[in-house]
């Protein structure tokens, strides 16, 4: 498993850390049943407080990606894939959505949106 | 775990004036202010060393002063200044010290001593400050106490020993049953490892609350002076201008982001940031 945090990212560290443990998920790297770190290791892992690995966990937990059962630690949750696919895919929507609207604001056309999002797929 | 409530003490030049916070169990609570703000004397009052003048002050439930051999059973204490008798060895201090805690644990001690790489023969007038600190940690930390309180552990140190500490730290509370305190006025050491902040500015409290809440409802705001005016400015905590631009700390930044759009850059701000303008104002 593999975690990685900026801490000079604008997102904030317990949603960088849910969208991780999510993409594994999602893409099928962790399993229904698997075992999580518990939330105190995981705090001392990547050194950051408590407090924001337990709220990444109840984010995920929310979502429905993860269960925590009482001492026994957190496992990832039977998933719906079809759902989950969904989910993600109005994710994109929205930033999308967002990308549009600052467009606007700049007066950027369509043509040049669609130009940069091609490089930006080239890039990776 | 600890509770202080309204909680006074004046002396002739300073008061700390009816302070309030709670630590609950399992979190790292980090204690921030400038020099004088009444860190110190927070933590004296917490551990009885100095007579509140009112309020409350409850540790595992029960009262500091009526409780008190039980309840400092149960607290290791790192103590910015040397307590430590100087013409003794290490041996002979942990000997003097080691009686007074039910739940001494000797092995643990030694095990500190050796991760520490300090030497039981060497006498505590010859170690250097950090030394005292980490024998002052080791003591702290061997008797099994669910509240450790420390005051100033890391400042004089190195970052490498800092950095040792806070490995520590994440360790004791791997155990959701114990808690630590700690005031320090380098922030940095905070970022990573506290739960909790709570800012203590002249004698009072200016917040307490987590540490992911505190850095998120404030933010660092930069832009040209031209968007400086009377209403500007009062939302504002604290402004530096210079001649290029100005830079200030605001809470709720993204309603600036909303009057001033893409004229303003905001930054999430540091604890220190947040420190330095809260005191400047």
């Amino acid at each position: 498993m593999r975690i990685i945090v900026s801490n000079s990212s604008s997102e904030p560290i317990y949603e960088q850390i849910a969208s991780q443990i999510k993409g594994m998920i999602i893409k099928g790297e962790l399993e229904e049943g698997d075992a999580l770190p518990s939330i105190r290791g995981l705090a001392k892992d990547l050194q950051i407080s408590v407090i924001t690995t337990k709220r990444a966990y109840e984010e995920l937990e929310k979502e429905g990606f993860i269960e925590t059962m009482q001492g026994k630690g957190s496992f990832v949750a039977m998933q719906n894939k079809e759902l989950m696919k969904e989910k993600k895919l109005k994710v994109i929507e929205e930033k999308l959505t967002e990308v549009v609207a600052e467009s606007r604001l700049l007066g950027l056309e369509y043509k040049e949106v669609k130009e940069m999002l091609k490089i930006l797929f080239e890039e990776e | 775990m600890l509770e202080i409530k309204n909680v006074s003490k004046n002396f002739e030049k300073f008061k700390l004036n009816d302070i309030s916070f709670n630590l609950e169990s399992g979190y790292i609570m980090g204690f921030i202010g400038p020099n004088g703000a009444g860190k110190s004397t927070t933590i004296k009052l917490i551990m009885n060393l100095l007579k509140k003048d009112s309020g409350e002050i409850k540790i595992f439930g029960k009262d500091h002063i009526d409780f008190e051999r039980e309840v400092k059973n149960r607290i290791g204490f790192v103590y910015d200044e040397s307590y430590f008798y100087e013409d003794l060895t290490i041996n002979q201090m942990k000997n003097i010290i080691a009686p007074f805690y039910k739940n001494w644990d000797e092995k643990m001690f030694s095990k500190y001593i050796k991760d520490f790489n300090l030497d039981y023969t060497q006498k505590i007038k010859k170690l250097s400050k950090g030394m005292k600190m980490k024998f002052s940690l080791a003591t702290a930390l061997s008797h099994n106490a669910d509240l450790i309180i420390m005051d100033e552990p890391t400042s004089g140190l190195d970052p490498i020993f800092r950095r040792e500490i806070l490995d520590i730290l994440y360790s004791v509370i791997q155990d959701e049953n114990k808690s630590i305190f700690f005031s320090t006025h380098i922030t940095t050491d905070l970022e990573k490892v506290a739960d909790y902040i709570t800012f203590i500015n002249n004698g009072e409290i200016v917040f307490s609350k987590s540490k992911d809440e505190v850095l998120e409802s404030y933010g660092v705001v930069k832009g040209g002076k031209d968007l400086l005016d009377g209403d500007t400015r009062k939302e504002f905590i604290g402004i530096r201008e210079t001649n290029v631009g100005f830079e200030g700390l605001a809470e709720n930044p993204q309603r600036l982001k909303k009057i001033f759009g893409s004229e303003i850059l905001i930054e999430r701000p540091t604890l220190e940031d947040i420190m330095i303008y809260s005191v400047r104002r």
